[in-house]
């Protein structure tokens, strides 16, 4: 029992809480796409469960008054909302800057007018080169021709856009292409995301799982693409987790600069945190925002360096990757406070990498696809 | 080709998607892009609130050296080195030549 209200960590060590930059706003797991490395939990929320738009709007005005500069419109897909318009505009009143993360699909050319002036930047999903690897990976056919066709109205009414693909073992040889396309459609910026092995990605580890050849080979697709385009289009590159020898900053630190928003209003300090357990979350539906960010139990938890167990306690890195991803360390190590098994101090280092080669030899294709179940009624 | 000063008649300016930013909550400027924050200092916030997609570049220099009262060559040097960084993170624009006939 603590009478003390100052914010404490997992293990009751005091904390400093800074505040937030960037949110990520998940306003419906429906989705006509169906991935099979969507960052949703494999547990999906329905479509009765999501806040309304003027809930949205109370979210937004209270994120903007604590410190947050940027709002990500994500999903599921943002535009399975037929009040996306209604939400971004009460984001764009709110004084936050609007990106809306989409797959294109459901997008028409009168809804993105609808959004010209209140959406600042588009980020558009990119599954594959053709329509052949866009629709088999996606589990939409025609996925590719409707993205294609979204791009070119996007593009027409100015809105400046970033191509977002994601690349695995079954895309990653037509790197090159990707850019290629990314350029054709005047992108300022192409992100090239390796697939993050959390969730649904982790019941796809098998075809998905990149090789080291191909990723060496993409590293030298980038740099050369970079000295290219230099001037003309920026690339952010994300490689695989797997073959690196540290971790990835994660969220740039737990409960530093981001948090996200579920569709039902449950606030995460990462979209995959709820596989934590023993972090209990609360709700913008009972709590005020500001609340959760400076006191939720669950944000607290692994703020700061002091809960850290060695290797990380004594690394000189920790407080340049924090530890890695405290949802990768539960996964593998069962704590989530364990070093990420991705850094090479890890005591799983090894077993991670060798389970990844394997993975990657693999010659699977077959997907398990991201599926919401039916919605029960009456 | 980047790298290459920037023609002293050339229209700097920031694209849609690219804004500045009073954050009153931490008490700075901040210039948003996509995915990025840049906070901005005094003479970042200076350079960037010049540009109106009208005037050229030394126009904008000239307007800063007045302001400012510092010598030319000095302030053509920040603007040239903050610009084309900018330029290549695609947060800043340029207008090369004068618009064509209007239709």
């Amino acid at each position: 029992m603590r009478d003390d209200p100052a914010p404490r960590d997992i293990d009751g060590n005091p904390v400093r809480v800074g505040l937030p930059m960037a949110m990520l706003a998940e306003l419906t797991h429906r989705c006509p796409l169906a991935c099979p490395y969507c960052s949703n939990p494999v547990e999906l929320t329905r479509a009765s469960a999501e806040l309304k738009a003027a809930e949205w709007a109370d979210v937004f005005r209270q994120a903007a008054e604590m410190g947050v500069l940027q709002l990500h419109l994500s999903g599921g897909e943002p535009a399975s909302r037929r009040d996306l318009a209604e939400i971004a505009t009460a984001a764009r009143d709110a004084g936050l800057y609007v990106n809306l993360i989409t797959s294109g699909i459901g997008l028409t050319e009168a809804r993105l007018r609808e959004l010209d002036g209140v959406v600042d930047h588009i980020q558009l999903s990119l599954q594959g080169i053709d329509a052949e690897m866009a629709d088999w990976i996606s589990g939409y056919g025609g996925s590719f021709a409707r993205k294609m066709q979204v791009a070119q109205w996007a593009r027409a009414i100015g809105f400046p856009m970033t191509l977002n693909a994601v690349v695995h073992r079954q895309n990653l040889d037509r790197l090159s292409e990707m850019i290629d396309l990314a350029e054709g459609l005047d992108c300022r910026r192409i992100e090239v995301a390796t697939v993050q092995f959390h969730g649904w990605a982790d019941l796809n580890r098998r075809p998905l799982m990149p090789t080291q050849e191909q990723a060496t080979r993409a590293r030298a697709v980038v740099d050369e693409a970079r000295q290219r385009l230099k001037g003309r289009m920026v690339i952010d590159y994300v490689p695989a987790d797997h073959l690196a020898s540290f971790p990835k900053s994660c969220m740039g630190g737990w409960g530093s600069t981001g948090l996200n928003v579920a569709p039902d209003g449950t606030v995460l300090p990462c979209h995959a945190a709820q596989t934590i357990k023993g972090l209990a979350f609360e709700n913008v539906r009972d709590v005020p925002l500001a609340r959760i960010w400076h006191d939720g139990a669950a944000f607290n938890a692994f703020r700061g360096t002091a809960w850290m167990p060695e290797p990380c306690a004594s690394c000189e890195r920790r407080e340049i990757d924090f530890g890695g991803c405290r949802c990768q360390a539960m996964a593998m190590a069962g704590d989530a406070r364990a070093t990420d098994p991705v850094c090479s101090r890890s005591s799983l280092h090894a077993q991670l990498r060798a389970e990844a080669e394997a993975e990657a030899a693999s010659d699977s294709t077959v997907l398990v696809y991201r599926r919401m179940t039916r919605e029960k009624r009456g | 080709m980047s790298g290459d000063r920037i023609s002293g008649a050339a229209v700097p300016y920031l694209p849609r998607g690219v804004r500045l930013h009073d954050d009153r909550v931490r008490g700075i400027r901040v210039l948003l892009a996509p995915e990025r924050v840049i906070q901005l200092d005094p003479v970042g916030h200076a350079i960037l609130s010049e540009l109106d997609g009208k005037r050229s570049l030394a126009e904008v220099v000239l307007t800063l050296c007045t302001r400012y009262e510092a010598p030319p060559e000095q302030i053509e040097g920040d603007v040239q080195e903050f610009l084309r960084d900018l330029m290549d993170r695609r947060m800043v624009f340029l207008e090369q030549e004068p618009e064509g006939a209007q239709p």
